[in-house]
Protein backbone atom coordinates (compact mmCIF):
# COMPACT_ATOMS: atom_id res chain seq x y z
CA UNK A 1 0.00 0.00 0.00
CA UNK A 2 1.64 3.36 -0.80
CA UNK A 3 2.00 5.94 1.58
CA UNK A 4 -1.21 8.28 0.78
CA UNK A 5 -3.58 5.41 -0.01
CA UNK A 6 -5.15 5.78 3.41
CA UNK A 7 -6.62 9.32 2.50
CA UNK A 8 -8.50 7.77 -0.30
CA UNK A 9 -11.38 8.19 2.28
CA UNK A 10 -10.73 11.47 2.90
CA UNK A 11 -10.07 12.15 -1.02
CA UNK A 12 -14.23 10.74 -1.39
CA UNK A 13 -15.46 12.40 1.34
CA UNK A 14 -14.40 15.42 -0.14
CA UNK A 15 -15.67 14.99 -3.58
CA UNK A 16 -19.09 14.46 -2.25
CA UNK A 17 -19.17 17.72 -0.43
CA UNK A 18 -17.84 19.61 -3.63
CA UNK A 19 -20.69 17.57 -5.93
CA UNK A 20 -23.84 18.39 -3.18
CA UNK A 21 -22.91 21.97 -4.09
CA UNK A 22 -21.39 23.22 -0.89
CA UNK A 23 -18.62 25.66 -2.10
CA UNK A 24 -16.51 25.35 0.54
CA UNK A 25 -16.23 24.17 4.59
CA UNK A 26 -13.02 25.77 4.63
CA UNK A 27 -13.80 29.18 6.16
CA UNK A 28 -12.03 31.68 6.17
CA UNK A 29 -12.81 35.07 8.59
CA UNK A 30 -11.43 37.63 6.38
CA UNK A 31 -11.84 40.31 8.78
CA UNK A 32 -12.51 40.15 12.66
CA UNK A 33 -14.56 43.34 13.57
CA UNK A 34 -15.83 42.07 17.21
CA UNK A 35 -16.29 38.89 19.28
CA UNK A 36 -19.15 38.44 17.65
CA UNK A 37 -18.59 39.68 13.98
CA UNK A 38 -16.80 38.85 10.89
CA UNK A 39 -16.51 38.98 7.28
CA UNK A 40 -16.63 35.66 5.59
CA UNK A 41 -17.46 35.28 1.67
CA UNK A 42 -17.26 39.08 1.64
CA UNK A 43 -20.27 39.28 3.51
CA UNK A 44 -20.89 40.21 7.29
CA UNK A 45 -21.29 37.68 9.22
CA UNK A 46 -22.29 36.85 12.73
CA UNK A 47 -20.63 34.66 14.84
CA UNK A 48 -22.26 31.98 16.45
CA UNK A 49 -19.74 28.96 16.79
CA UNK A 50 -16.24 30.16 18.33
CA UNK A 51 -16.27 29.19 22.12
CA UNK A 52 -15.80 32.92 23.39
CA UNK A 53 -18.38 32.54 25.76
CA UNK A 54 -17.68 35.67 27.47
CA UNK A 55 -16.61 37.68 24.31
CA UNK A 56 -13.56 38.65 26.14
CA UNK A 57 -10.97 39.20 22.62
CA UNK A 58 -11.63 42.40 22.52
CA UNK A 59 -11.59 43.69 25.80
CA UNK A 60 -10.08 46.66 26.24
CA UNK A 61 -8.05 45.78 29.01
CA UNK A 62 -6.81 42.59 27.73
CA UNK A 63 -5.83 44.10 24.27
CA UNK A 64 -4.01 46.53 26.22
CA UNK A 65 -2.21 44.21 28.55
CA UNK A 66 -1.05 42.36 25.66
CA UNK A 67 0.23 44.83 23.86
CA UNK A 68 2.19 45.99 26.64
CA UNK A 69 3.97 42.74 27.38
CA UNK A 70 4.92 42.50 23.24
CA UNK A 71 6.65 45.86 24.21
CA UNK A 72 7.98 44.77 27.49
CA UNK A 73 8.86 41.16 26.95
CA UNK A 74 8.64 40.45 22.92
CA UNK A 75 6.75 38.32 20.65
CA UNK A 76 7.58 34.99 21.85
CA UNK A 77 9.43 33.06 24.44
CA UNK A 78 11.35 30.70 21.81
CA UNK A 79 11.43 28.04 24.53
CA UNK A 80 10.06 25.07 26.64
CA UNK A 81 9.10 26.19 30.25
CA UNK A 82 11.66 23.52 31.23
CA UNK A 83 14.59 25.46 29.60
CA UNK A 84 14.32 29.12 29.11
CA UNK A 85 10.48 29.19 28.29
CA UNK A 86 9.34 30.49 31.93
CA UNK A 87 8.84 33.95 32.48
CA UNK A 88 7.81 35.78 35.70
CA UNK A 89 4.27 36.46 34.27
CA UNK A 90 3.76 32.65 33.62
CA UNK A 91 4.54 32.04 36.98
CA UNK A 92 2.20 35.11 37.89
CA UNK A 93 -0.52 33.64 35.81
CA UNK A 94 -0.20 29.63 37.39
CA UNK A 95 -0.73 31.52 40.92
CA UNK A 96 -3.32 33.75 40.04
CA UNK A 97 -5.44 30.19 38.67
CA UNK A 98 -4.50 28.73 41.99
CA UNK A 99 -6.02 31.16 43.90
CA UNK A 100 -9.29 31.30 41.67
CA UNK A 101 -9.81 27.95 41.74
CA UNK A 102 -8.74 27.61 45.95
CA UNK A 103 -5.84 24.79 44.87
CA UNK A 104 -2.44 24.30 45.49
CA UNK A 105 -1.01 24.27 42.55
CA UNK A 106 -1.45 25.13 38.73
CA UNK A 107 0.54 24.53 35.74
CA UNK A 108 0.26 26.07 32.56
CA UNK A 109 0.56 24.41 29.32
CA UNK A 110 0.88 26.00 25.26
CA UNK A 111 -2.60 24.90 24.62
CA UNK A 112 -5.48 22.94 25.86
CA UNK A 113 -4.85 20.13 24.17
CA UNK A 114 -1.42 20.13 24.92
CA UNK A 115 -2.68 20.29 28.46
CA UNK A 116 -4.33 17.31 28.49
CA UNK A 117 -1.90 15.33 26.47
CA UNK A 118 1.13 16.47 29.07
CA UNK A 119 -1.49 15.70 32.10
CA UNK A 120 -2.58 12.15 31.34
CA UNK A 121 0.49 11.10 29.64
CA UNK A 122 2.22 11.48 32.81
CA UNK A 123 -0.36 10.58 35.13
CA UNK A 124 -1.41 7.46 33.83
CA UNK A 125 1.14 5.00 32.01
CA UNK A 126 1.28 1.43 31.61
CA UNK A 127 -0.66 -0.60 34.74
CA UNK A 128 -2.49 2.22 35.41
CA UNK A 129 -6.38 2.15 34.28
CA UNK A 130 -8.35 5.07 32.71
CA UNK A 131 -12.13 5.34 32.96
CA UNK A 132 -13.29 7.82 30.17
CA UNK A 133 -16.73 9.26 29.40
CA UNK A 134 -17.24 7.93 25.92
CA UNK A 135 -18.28 11.62 24.50
CA UNK A 136 -14.71 13.31 26.21
CA UNK A 137 -12.67 14.56 23.81
CA UNK A 138 -9.96 13.80 21.04
CA UNK A 139 -7.43 15.48 23.07
CA UNK A 140 -8.23 13.21 26.18
CA UNK A 141 -8.54 10.39 24.13
CA UNK A 142 -4.86 11.00 22.49
CA UNK A 143 -3.19 12.13 26.01
CA UNK A 144 -4.98 8.90 27.15
CA UNK A 145 -3.36 6.79 23.90
CA UNK A 146 0.26 8.72 24.92
CA UNK A 147 0.62 7.46 28.43
CA UNK A 148 -0.36 4.06 28.16
CA UNK A 149 -2.87 3.25 30.38
CA UNK A 150 -5.13 1.06 29.76
CA UNK A 151 -8.59 2.80 28.65
CA UNK A 152 -11.94 1.74 29.29
CA UNK A 153 -14.64 4.11 28.25
CA UNK A 154 -17.89 4.05 30.09
CA UNK A 155 -21.55 4.99 28.34
CA UNK A 156 -21.61 8.69 28.07
CA UNK A 157 -23.01 10.33 31.66
CA UNK A 158 -23.90 6.72 32.90
CA UNK A 159 -22.87 6.69 36.17
CA UNK A 160 -24.23 3.07 36.78
CA UNK A 161 -22.50 2.14 33.97
CA UNK A 162 -19.13 3.53 35.32
CA UNK A 163 -19.75 1.70 38.50
CA UNK A 164 -20.38 -1.58 36.82
CA UNK A 165 -16.71 -0.79 35.80
CA UNK A 166 -15.38 0.33 38.79
CA UNK A 167 -16.51 -2.67 40.48
CA UNK A 168 -15.15 -5.14 37.73
CA UNK A 169 -11.42 -3.55 38.65
CA UNK A 170 -11.62 -4.30 42.33
CA UNK A 171 -8.11 -3.59 43.76
CA UNK A 172 -7.02 -1.34 40.60
CA UNK A 173 -9.55 1.33 41.19
CA UNK A 174 -6.50 2.40 43.50
CA UNK A 175 -4.56 3.10 40.01
CA UNK A 176 -7.77 4.25 38.07
CA UNK A 177 -8.68 7.62 36.90
CA UNK A 178 -12.04 9.26 36.00
CA UNK A 179 -12.33 11.49 33.69
CA UNK A 180 -15.38 13.48 32.65
CA UNK A 181 -16.04 16.79 31.10
CA UNK A 182 -17.79 19.59 33.03
CA UNK A 183 -19.73 20.68 29.64
CA UNK A 184 -19.96 18.57 26.18
CA UNK A 185 -18.11 20.39 23.73
CA UNK A 186 -20.74 18.60 21.30
CA UNK A 187 -23.92 18.67 22.83
CA UNK A 188 -23.40 21.27 25.55
CA UNK A 189 -24.92 18.77 28.16
CA UNK A 190 -23.21 18.69 31.62
CA UNK A 191 -21.98 15.80 33.46
CA UNK A 192 -23.75 14.46 36.36
CA UNK A 193 -21.01 15.21 38.43
CA UNK A 194 -22.07 14.69 42.01
CA UNK A 195 -23.46 11.50 41.28
CA UNK A 196 -19.47 10.76 39.64
CA UNK A 197 -17.99 12.11 42.99
CA UNK A 198 -20.15 9.68 44.96
CA UNK A 199 -19.06 6.78 43.31
CA UNK A 200 -15.27 8.05 42.76
CA UNK A 201 -15.02 8.37 46.19
CA UNK A 202 -17.00 4.73 47.08
CA UNK A 203 -14.43 3.25 45.24
CA UNK A 204 -11.12 5.09 45.85
CA UNK A 205 -10.29 6.45 42.50
CA UNK A 206 -8.88 9.49 40.83
CA UNK A 207 -11.23 12.06 39.40
CA UNK A 208 -10.25 15.02 36.52
CA UNK A 209 -12.44 17.20 35.40
CA UNK A 210 -12.26 18.97 31.99
CA UNK A 211 -13.75 21.90 32.21
CA UNK A 212 -12.56 23.80 29.12
CA UNK A 213 -16.35 24.57 28.06
CA UNK A 214 -17.38 25.55 31.97
CA UNK A 215 -14.89 27.85 33.25
CA UNK A 216 -16.83 30.93 33.12
CA UNK A 217 -20.07 29.57 32.25
CA UNK A 218 -20.98 27.33 35.24
CA UNK A 219 -20.66 27.99 39.25
CA UNK A 220 -21.42 31.26 41.40
CA UNK A 221 -17.86 32.43 40.53
CA UNK A 222 -17.73 30.97 37.42
CA UNK A 223 -15.22 27.68 38.33
CA UNK A 224 -17.13 25.39 36.46
CA UNK A 225 -19.49 22.61 36.61
CA UNK A 226 -17.23 21.17 40.08
CA UNK A 227 -18.54 24.35 41.68
CA UNK A 228 -21.50 24.38 40.59
CA UNK A 229 -22.03 20.47 41.75
CA UNK A 230 -20.78 21.75 44.83
CA UNK A 231 -18.17 18.68 44.61
CA UNK A 232 -14.74 20.50 44.46
CA UNK A 233 -13.26 18.49 47.15
CA UNK A 234 -13.86 15.48 45.26
CA UNK A 235 -12.10 16.71 42.05
CA UNK A 236 -8.58 15.70 41.91
CA UNK A 237 -7.07 17.53 38.86
CA UNK A 238 -9.26 20.25 37.26
CA UNK A 239 -8.02 20.82 32.98
CA UNK A 240 -8.92 23.64 31.49
CA UNK A 241 -8.13 25.98 27.85
CA UNK A 242 -7.44 29.73 27.81
CA UNK A 243 -9.12 29.46 24.11
CA UNK A 244 -12.99 29.58 25.36
CA UNK A 245 -13.68 32.13 27.96
CA UNK A 246 -10.86 33.70 28.40
CA UNK A 247 -10.30 34.50 24.98
CA UNK A 248 -6.72 33.79 24.26
CA UNK A 249 -4.66 30.27 23.98
CA UNK A 250 -3.17 27.75 26.25
CA UNK A 251 -4.15 25.55 28.99
CA UNK A 252 -3.89 24.53 32.84
CA UNK A 253 -3.94 21.87 35.05
CA UNK A 254 -4.91 22.40 39.00
CA UNK A 255 -4.93 20.40 42.08
CA UNK A 256 -3.97 19.73 45.73
CA UNK A 257 -2.18 17.33 45.03
CA UNK A 258 1.33 18.30 45.84
CA UNK A 259 2.42 15.81 43.22
CA UNK A 260 1.68 17.54 40.37
CA UNK A 261 4.65 19.35 40.65
CA UNK A 262 6.50 16.70 39.54
CA UNK A 263 4.00 16.47 36.26
CA UNK A 264 6.49 19.38 34.55
CA UNK A 265 9.38 17.03 34.86
CA UNK A 266 7.73 13.72 33.61
CA UNK A 267 5.34 15.25 30.82
CA UNK A 268 7.20 15.16 27.26
CA UNK A 269 4.11 17.28 25.75
CA UNK A 270 5.12 19.97 28.93
CA UNK A 271 8.96 19.99 27.98
CA UNK A 272 9.28 19.33 24.27
CA UNK A 273 7.16 22.54 23.39
CA UNK A 274 7.67 26.43 23.39
CA UNK A 275 5.95 28.03 26.07
CA UNK A 276 3.15 30.80 25.25
CA UNK A 277 4.10 33.92 24.13
CA UNK A 278 4.07 36.54 26.92
CA UNK A 279 1.51 38.58 25.49
CA UNK A 280 -1.10 35.69 25.74
CA UNK A 281 -0.27 35.31 29.04
CA UNK A 282 -0.89 38.93 29.74
CA UNK A 283 -4.51 39.00 28.06
CA UNK A 284 -5.10 35.42 29.48
CA UNK A 285 -4.61 37.48 32.96
CA UNK A 286 -6.65 40.58 32.28
CA UNK A 287 -9.33 37.81 30.98
CA UNK A 288 -9.47 35.77 34.19
CA UNK A 289 -8.72 39.13 36.20
CA UNK A 290 -11.98 40.72 33.81
CA UNK A 291 -14.41 36.74 34.54
CA UNK A 292 -14.41 37.24 38.36
CA UNK A 293 -14.66 40.86 38.46
CA UNK A 294 -18.09 40.73 36.02
CA UNK A 295 -20.27 38.05 36.97
CA UNK A 296 -22.77 39.87 35.09
CA UNK A 297 -20.80 38.22 31.74
CA UNK A 298 -21.87 34.74 32.62
CA UNK A 299 -25.46 36.10 33.07
CA UNK A 300 -25.63 37.76 29.88
CA UNK A 301 -24.30 34.51 28.21
CA UNK A 302 -26.84 31.86 30.00
CA UNK A 303 -29.60 34.96 29.11
CA UNK A 304 -28.67 34.64 25.14
CA UNK A 305 -28.11 30.40 25.78
CA UNK A 306 -31.66 30.50 27.18
CA UNK A 307 -32.58 32.90 24.30
CA UNK A 308 -31.43 31.10 21.51
CA UNK A 309 -32.37 27.69 22.71
CA UNK A 310 -35.95 28.79 23.30
CA UNK A 311 -36.03 30.69 19.84
CA UNK A 312 -34.71 26.97 17.59
CA UNK A 313 -36.84 24.40 19.72
CA UNK A 314 -39.86 27.47 19.08
CA UNK A 315 -38.58 26.47 15.02
CA UNK A 316 -39.12 22.86 15.33
CA UNK A 317 -35.13 21.61 15.85
CA UNK A 318 -34.30 18.95 17.86
CA UNK A 319 -31.55 20.20 20.09
CA UNK A 320 -29.30 18.67 22.80
CA UNK A 321 -30.65 17.85 26.07
CA UNK A 322 -30.27 20.63 27.90
CA UNK A 323 -30.29 24.34 28.14
CA UNK A 324 -26.23 25.75 27.65
CA UNK A 325 -24.24 27.85 25.79
CA UNK A 326 -23.68 25.39 23.23
CA UNK A 327 -26.66 24.70 20.82
CA UNK A 328 -26.45 21.73 18.86
CA UNK A 329 -28.93 21.35 16.10
CA UNK A 330 -29.53 17.71 15.43
CA UNK A 331 -30.13 16.81 11.83
CA UNK A 332 -31.07 13.48 10.23
CA UNK A 333 -28.26 13.86 6.84
CA UNK A 334 -25.39 15.02 6.33
CA UNK A 335 -26.70 16.70 2.62
CA UNK A 336 -29.39 18.64 5.19
CA UNK A 337 -26.82 19.53 7.65
CA UNK A 338 -24.17 20.75 4.19
CA UNK A 339 -27.67 22.51 3.09
CA UNK A 340 -28.76 24.57 6.33
CA UNK A 341 -24.97 25.03 7.57
CA UNK A 342 -24.06 26.79 3.72
CA UNK A 343 -27.69 28.25 3.68
CA UNK A 344 -26.81 29.95 6.92
CA UNK A 345 -23.73 31.84 5.86
CA UNK A 346 -25.47 33.08 2.85
CA UNK A 347 -27.83 34.57 5.61
CA UNK A 348 -24.49 35.67 7.38
CA UNK A 349 -24.46 33.64 10.10
CA UNK A 350 -21.34 31.33 10.67
CA UNK A 351 -21.89 27.92 13.25
CA UNK A 352 -19.95 24.71 13.55
CA UNK A 353 -21.16 21.71 11.10
CA UNK A 354 -19.59 18.59 12.76
CA UNK A 355 -20.27 15.39 10.63
CA UNK A 356 -19.75 12.08 12.00
CA UNK A 357 -18.31 10.03 13.23
CA UNK A 358 -16.73 13.14 15.14
CA UNK A 359 -20.69 13.72 16.75
CA UNK A 360 -22.35 11.42 19.47
CA UNK A 361 -25.09 9.17 18.11
CA UNK A 362 -23.78 9.65 14.51
CA UNK A 363 -26.42 12.73 13.78
CA UNK A 364 -24.85 15.53 12.24
CA UNK A 365 -24.57 18.30 14.21
CA UNK A 366 -25.09 22.22 13.77
CA UNK A 367 -23.08 23.33 16.73
CA UNK A 368 -24.16 26.83 18.04
CA UNK A 369 -22.01 28.79 20.75
CA UNK A 370 -23.34 31.83 22.54
CA UNK A 371 -21.51 34.72 23.82
CA UNK A 372 -22.13 37.04 26.32
CA UNK A 373 -21.11 39.84 23.18
CA UNK A 374 -23.77 38.66 21.49
CA UNK A 375 -26.32 41.44 21.44
CA UNK A 376 -29.85 40.04 21.72
CA UNK A 377 -30.64 41.41 18.16
CA UNK A 378 -27.69 39.12 16.70
CA UNK A 379 -29.48 36.24 18.78
CA UNK A 380 -32.82 36.87 17.37
CA UNK A 381 -31.46 37.03 13.88
CA UNK A 382 -29.76 33.91 14.05
CA UNK A 383 -33.52 32.24 15.35
CA UNK A 384 -34.57 33.86 12.17
CA UNK A 385 -32.37 32.93 9.87
CA UNK A 386 -32.39 28.54 11.17
CA UNK A 387 -36.31 29.64 10.64
CA UNK A 388 -36.21 31.42 7.15
CA UNK A 389 -34.43 28.08 5.85
CA UNK A 390 -36.07 25.37 7.78
CA UNK A 391 -39.23 27.08 5.84
CA UNK A 392 -37.57 27.12 2.77
CA UNK A 393 -36.86 23.35 3.70
CA UNK A 394 -40.55 22.33 4.56
CA UNK A 395 -41.71 23.71 1.28
CA UNK A 396 -39.44 21.85 -1.03
CA UNK A 397 -40.18 18.68 0.50
CA UNK A 398 -44.06 19.30 0.18
CA UNK A 399 -43.69 21.30 -2.83
CA UNK B 1 -9.48 -23.64 23.83
CA UNK B 2 -13.13 -24.34 25.00
CA UNK B 3 -13.67 -21.41 25.94
CA UNK B 4 -12.09 -19.47 22.69
CA UNK B 5 -15.01 -21.43 20.97
CA UNK B 6 -17.23 -20.17 23.28
CA UNK B 7 -16.31 -16.44 22.89
CA UNK B 8 -16.11 -17.10 18.98
CA UNK B 9 -19.68 -18.33 19.04
CA UNK B 10 -20.74 -15.32 21.09
CA UNK B 11 -19.08 -12.82 18.79
CA UNK B 12 -20.93 -14.21 15.38
CA UNK B 13 -24.27 -13.71 17.15
CA UNK B 14 -23.46 -10.23 18.27
CA UNK B 15 -21.45 -9.42 15.04
CA UNK B 16 -24.10 -10.83 12.70
CA UNK B 17 -26.65 -7.76 12.65
CA UNK B 18 -23.92 -5.56 11.57
CA UNK B 19 -23.24 -7.44 8.21
CA UNK B 20 -25.48 -5.85 5.73
CA UNK B 21 -25.26 -7.93 2.60
CA UNK B 22 -25.50 -11.94 4.26
CA UNK B 23 -22.12 -11.97 4.30
CA UNK B 24 -20.74 -15.38 5.90
CA UNK B 25 -18.59 -14.77 9.36
CA UNK B 26 -15.34 -16.55 9.48
CA UNK B 27 -12.61 -16.28 11.68
CA UNK B 28 -10.02 -14.50 9.43
CA UNK B 29 -13.06 -12.10 8.38
CA UNK B 30 -11.55 -8.25 9.20
CA UNK B 31 -13.99 -6.17 11.16
CA UNK B 32 -13.29 -3.00 9.06
CA UNK B 33 -12.15 -4.07 5.53
CA UNK B 34 -14.52 -7.08 5.53
CA UNK B 35 -17.67 -5.59 7.25
CA UNK B 36 -16.96 -2.04 6.62
CA UNK B 37 -17.46 -0.90 10.35
CA UNK B 38 -16.90 2.37 11.50
CA UNK B 39 -15.00 3.61 14.42
CA UNK B 40 -18.71 4.16 15.96
CA UNK B 41 -20.14 0.75 14.88
CA UNK B 42 -17.06 -1.08 16.25
CA UNK B 43 -17.72 1.05 19.28
CA UNK B 44 -21.49 -0.11 19.73
CA UNK B 45 -20.19 -3.69 19.39
CA UNK B 46 -17.73 -3.63 21.94
CA UNK B 47 -20.26 -2.45 24.95
CA UNK B 48 -22.21 -5.04 23.35
CA UNK B 49 -19.91 -7.60 23.89
CA UNK B 50 -18.98 -6.37 27.66
CA UNK B 51 -22.46 -6.23 28.60
CA UNK B 52 -22.84 -10.22 27.02
CA UNK B 53 -19.05 -11.21 28.98
CA UNK B 54 -19.89 -8.60 32.07
CA UNK B 55 -16.11 -7.17 31.60
CA UNK B 56 -14.81 -4.11 30.15
CA UNK B 57 -12.66 -3.90 27.05
CA UNK B 58 -9.31 -1.77 27.39
CA UNK B 59 -9.23 0.67 24.42
CA UNK B 60 -5.95 -0.32 23.80
CA UNK B 61 -6.77 -3.74 23.43
CA UNK B 62 -8.54 -3.17 20.50
CA UNK B 63 -5.45 -1.83 18.66
CA UNK B 64 -4.33 -5.55 18.07
CA UNK B 65 -7.28 -6.29 16.78
CA UNK B 66 -8.31 -6.77 12.94
CA UNK B 67 -10.28 -10.11 12.15
CA UNK B 68 -12.73 -11.72 14.42
CA UNK B 69 -10.42 -14.35 15.56
CA UNK B 70 -7.67 -11.60 17.06
CA UNK B 71 -10.88 -10.50 18.93
CA UNK B 72 -11.88 -14.01 20.37
CA UNK B 73 -8.01 -14.50 21.09
CA UNK B 74 -7.95 -10.76 22.96
CA UNK B 75 -11.18 -11.62 24.87
CA UNK B 76 -10.06 -15.11 25.79
CA UNK B 77 -6.94 -13.74 26.89
CA UNK B 78 -9.01 -10.85 28.87
CA UNK B 79 -11.49 -13.20 30.51
CA UNK B 80 -8.54 -15.48 31.45
CA UNK B 81 -6.67 -12.72 33.37
CA UNK B 82 -10.11 -11.62 35.09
Amino acid sequence: MALFDKFQTLVEARQELAESGVPSINVVMEKIISPTEAIVNGRHTILAGTNNYLGLTFDPNCIDAACKAVHDQGTGTTGSRMANGTYASHVELEHDLADFFGRRDTIVFSTGYVANLGVLAALAGPGDVILLDADCHASIYDGCRLGGADVIRFRHNDVNDLQKRLKRLGDRTENGLILVEGIYSMLGDRAPLTDIAAVKDEYGAYLLVDEAHSVGVLGENGRGRAEEAGVEDSVDFIVGTFSKSLGAIGGYCVSNHPELELIRYASRPYIFTASPSPSVIASTRAALAAMRARPELRQKLWDNAHRLYQGLQETGFALGPEPSPIVAVRLESKAEALTLWSGLLEHGVYVNMVLPPATPNNFPLLRCSMSAGHSTEQVDRICQAFATLRNVSLKSQTA
Amino acid sequence: MANYENILSQLFEIIKPSVKDGRQLEEDTDLVADLGLDSLKVMTLVEEVEDRLDISIPLNMLAKVRTIKDFALQLQQLTEEG
